[in-house]
């Protein structure tokens, strides 16, 4: 089901007389097309579970609407909603069996919709297998892992065939193994349910890597919504080219005079489109490329091995960040001094962005 | 993540709250708000009858009343000689108790099991039984004079002779009941005291006493002002500890309790009057108000900083 | 090696030392153990004496020479003894009953509902706390007097069904229920109080059997108010029970048949303790806690 915001808000009021409100979502006004899953991204404390929490309905907007497909579900209160919501901790009823915490949302049917016991156990053990789980139906969720418990939750959430189904940084508690692992298998169960999913999470990589598209959020404010790859290679302002890949974006303090880009001394690029002026330049890690004759002069700090690549580390006055990270595959690497480098730099994966605003300048 | 959680905003949401709180709001008003002022009232209302309802006037006159009945100042002196022995000697003896109990490993949960047992006992019955060990009949002298003999003294009848003897009847039946409580706290606290102090402190060499004063007492003193104050507000209030061993009419025993004193007045053969009750009670808890208030100040200036 | 020698002697030393400590130790809580079992010892030794042989001892004998259950058939046949514990147990099971209905929904209210208001209500309920049931019990008294209440069992009950103490209890453990198991039933279809008896108070069962049992024994062993409210013995609880057996129960002074009604009234509070002993210290403690 196609999932509509129009123009959602939430603000809390202040906790004590004295402070400011705190506008936790400001102003969201986007599709997430059926069938999709969709990563919500940002830092820790942007408002991304206040989004979640709206769209199911434990937290009323303060202005703004929700729509399901055509249905206009902004009053709808949660428990008649029909989402699925996963949550970080898992939120399994302790005293409940693993079949028994599947089928709970089952028992909350009513009408026409009520389901016999039979039914609602079949139902279980549909879900059961989807995540995998049918050999632990009997154990109580203290007895399990930390992935074990988190496949309860989802075989709980998709069990009523929610229309929507979130996440609520699901993998966030689970060790680094596991967390790879039960990503691919949340991407692996949305592809065969087709359920609509949005899954929050402040992993730009765990973004990147399960979403068809990815959502941007900062401060409650929305940045940007795009395929993975058009977020990472297409940023819209300064936040974005930041938050996403690793190594992080290189951002430099650098200048457009006469449509050439200068860092500091060095004319890195021409036909720079844009208009005289101050501008910050990002260029990401895979963006440089070791040259003897290069415009860019940097002082040498190390190189990091890791394989297949080698990182150059290096400075640079007007490097913003504290080292240049640039990535350059171990064939290609010639280094022939030892405190010093010099780089070109490849156009598209260099990024220009206004000084004041950091919103994108495009220069071609 | 929001901290607040869900929240039921509007009209519905109050609702439902109130709803879910009405059976107790309700109980609680009239049984206990209402009751606290009515209280006061009482005690100002001169001449109260129960019978008619009605009184003469407002003023102080149940106050001074009271304060000038024989029974109440018998009652007063009761219950501080009362709140004076058991107070101190339970708080000791408990906390000896538990410093022996944590010193040894096989047999603890047992004697802890034992230990706790007349906390669970009904007052009234228990009671009787030590009526019967400390009483003197004309049959036989009891089974405490019986060893008051053996060791060469004088017996005496506990429960209808002497004043101190009574008292003494009084103090240890009250102590015994009390332990259980106190045992089971003060146990508690020195087991939450982390071992690696004392560890960190039989490395520097320090004493059996000296640990005990320098690291056990002060790292479970909240606990025992905690106790000392809870045994002083349960001391004043003692009074179904006397009934057990006296009986019910504990002012011709000369050993009724302010308590006893306030019920007396509500009730029973010289009751009616819940006017010199409600002033009795008061005064009851001024004491207690003003003794708590003390003990609140000398807990603050005495305990460890930091 | 001497020096050697001398490390065996000090340790045989400080083992004797810590030996003779121990046993110390053992001997004085060996002593108080006398102290407290021994008025039980002593109420079942005289209740399986016979009349005739207690009123013959002078001096009290340690044991029964000639056992008897007959003070037993004296205690519930020639005092009301039966119809006290009938009384007593229809009181506790509808007061805990009540009570418990009472609390977990003011509990709830506090724990999991937002609502105008609640802050400062919860203040009021703190306040309540430090209320002295002996300063309200007056008023009461007057009150139920009026509404013709006494000698009756909702007289008996009503002022009891509500506890600060354990509504303040049982919210601390509420609360510590996840947000998310809420939010998860929430979206679940799961209604406020569907979710309460479903989720919340089965997870939180521990606390709950707990505050029921503490209450149990409160009923079971309450005396003032009970003495206050009736004086027709159809009514008595245990405790007046026991009162009333001894102003002018068995006629003579019939101790024997007093001690087998005491030891009546006292053992089922001490089964429930010894099957519960870790719930109810557990309780006990956190009751002392709290401040």
């Amino acid at each position: 089901m196609e999932v509509r915001l129009e123009h959602l808000t939430k603000i809390f009021p202040s906790r004590d007389k004295k402070g400011s409100e705190v506008v936790a979502v400001n102003d969201f006004d986007f599709t997430i097309p059926e069938g999709k899953l969709i990563g919500l991204l940002g830092p820790s404390g942007c408002g991304k579970s206040t989004v979640l929490y709206m769209i199911c309905g434990l937290e009323m907007p303060t202005s703004g609407k929700i729509y399901f497909g055509e249905d206009d579900v902004t009053d709808v209160p949660s428990e008649k909603r029909g989402a699925g919501l996963v949550f970080q901790n898992y939120a399994l009823y302790p005293h409940l069996t693993v079949r028994q915490n599947i089928t709970f949302p089952l028992e909350n049917l009513k009408g026409d919709e009520k389901l016999t016991k039979e039914q609602r156990n079949q139902k279980a053990l549909e879900a059961a297998k989807l995540v995998q789980i049918e050999g632990l139906m009997d154990r109580k969720p203290g007895e399990m892992s930390g992935g074990q418990q988190q496949r309860v939750a989802i075989a709980r959430a998709l069990v009523k065939m929610p229309k929507v189904l979130l996440m609520d940084e699901p993998l966030s508690n689970l060790d680094a193994r596991l967390r790879l692992q039960t990503r691919e298998e949340i991407r692996r169960i949305q592809k065969a349910t087709g359920i609509t999913t949005i899954f929050v999470t402040h992993d730009q990589e765990e973004a990147m890597s399960i979403s068809d598209m990815i959502v941007v959020m900062k401060d409650g404010i929305f940045q940007q919504m795009d395929a993975p790859q058009k977020v990472y290679d297409d940023p819209v302002n300064l936040f974005v080219a930041k938050f996403l890949g690793t190594p992080a974006i290189n951002v430099f303090e650098a200048e457009v005079k006469d449509k050439k880009l200068y860092i500091g001394e060095d004319m890195v690029m021409d036909k720079v489109n844009v208009k005289d002026g101050p501008v910050w330049c990002g260029i990401r890690p895979e963006g440089f490329i070791l040259d003897e004759e290069g415009a860019l002069h940097c002082s040498l700090t190390g190189v990091d091995v890791m394989g297949r690549d080698t990182s150059i580390v290096s400075t640079n006055p007007k490097m913003t960040g504290l080292n240049i990270r640039s990535i350059i595959s171990a064939e290609d690497l010639k280094l022939t001094s030892k405190d010093s480098v010099r780089f070109n730099i490849k156009r598209t994966k260099t990024l220009l962005f206004d000084k004041e605003t950091e919103a994108r300048v495009y220069y071609d | 993540m929001t901290k607040s959680g869900v929240k039921r905003e509007g009209i519905m949401g109050t609702l439902s709250g109130w709803l879910y709180l009405a059976p107790a709001l309700a109980f609680l008003i009239f049984f206990m708000v209402y009751p606290l002022i009515d209280v006061f009232i009482y005690s100002f209302e001169e001449g109260y009858n129960s019978a008619s309802q009605t009184y003469f006037g407002i003023g102080g006159y149940n106050y001074s009343y009271v304060l000038r009945d024989p029974y109440f100042l018998q009652a007063v002196k009761n219950t501080f000689i009362l709140v004076i022995f058991t107070v101190p000697i339970s708080t000791i003896l408990a906390l000896l108790i538990s410093l022996a109990l944590n010193s040894i490993e096989k047999l603890k949960k047992l004697f802890q099991t034992i230990y706790f047992l007349p906390y669970v006992t009904n007052t009234l019955a228990v009671g009787l039984v030590f009526m019967i060990l400390f009483r003197k009949t004309p049959y036989t002298d009891g089974l405490i004079n019986m060893m008051i003999k053996a060791l060469g003294m004088t017996t005496v009848d506990f429960i209808e002779g002497p004043y101190w003897a009574k008292m003494l009847v009084l103090c240890v039946y009250v102590i015994w009941i009390v332990m259980p409580f106190k045992i089971l706290i003060l146990t508690s606290a020195l087991a939450s005291v982390n071992p690696v102090y004392y560890k960190a402190a039989r490395i520097d060499g320090a004493s059996k006493t000296r640990i005990f004063f320098k690291i056990t007492l002060p790292m479970i003193s909240p606990m025992i002002f905690y106790l000392v104050i809870t045994g002083f507000i349960g001391a004043f209030k003692a009074y179904s500890d006397a009934v057990a061993i006296f009986g019910v009419d504990l002012n011709a025993a000369g050993m009724n309790t302010m308590v006893g004193y306030v019920y007396d007045m509500l009730y029973g053969d010289g009751g009616g009057y819940p006017s010199y009750a409600s002033a009795a009670a008061i005064i009851l808890f001024a004491i207690v108000l003003t003794i708590t208030v003390i003990n609140l100040i000398v807990s603050k200036k005495t305990a460890p900083k930091g | 090696m001497p020096k050697n020698q001398d490390i065996i002697k000090l340790e045989r030393t400080a083992k004797t030392k810590s030996a003779i400590f121990k046993t110390l130790m053992y001997i004085f809580l060996a002593f108080w153990g006398v102290v407290v079992l021994f008025p039980f010892y002593w109420m079942v030794l005289s209740s399986i004496k016979s009349y005739a042989s207690y009123m013959g001892e002078r001096l009290p004998k340690f044991v029964a020479t000639d056992p008897t259950f007959e003070n037993y058939i004296n205690a519930f046949t020639q005092v009301p003894l039966a119809k006290y514990f009938l009384n007593t147990l229809i009181f506790t099971l509808i007061t805990t009953a009540l009570m418990m209905l009472v609390i977990v929904f003011a509990a709830y209210a506090f724990a999991r509902l937002d609502f105008k208001g609640k802050s400062l209500l919860f203040v009021g309920f703190l306040a309540l706390m430090m209320i002295p049931n002996e300063l309200v019990i007056i008023t009461n008294f007057v009150t139920i007097t009026n509404m013709n209440l006494r000698n009756t069992f909702l007289g008996l009950i009503l002022p009891s069904v509500t506890s600060v103490f354990y509504i303040y209890l049982l919210k601390e453990n509420f609360e510590q229920v996840p947000d998310e198991l809420y939010y998860a039933a929430k979206v679940d279809g799961t209604s406020d109080l569907k979710y309460l008896f479903k989720v919340m108070i089965p997870v939180c069962r521990p606390t709950i059997i707990t505050v029921i049992i503490l209450k149990v024994i409160e009923c079971w062993n309450s005396y003032v108010w009970p003495r206050l409210i009736t004086d027709d013995a159809n009514y008595f609880l245990v405790s007046n029970g026991i009162q009333e057996i001894r102003e002018n129960g068995f006629g003579r002074d019939n101790i024997p048949a007093m001690m087998a009604a005491v030891v009546a009234v006292s053992l089922p509070l001490i089964i429930l303790f010894l099957i519960f002993r870790n719930k109810i210290m557990e309780g006990v403690s956190r009751e002392g806690t709290k401040g």
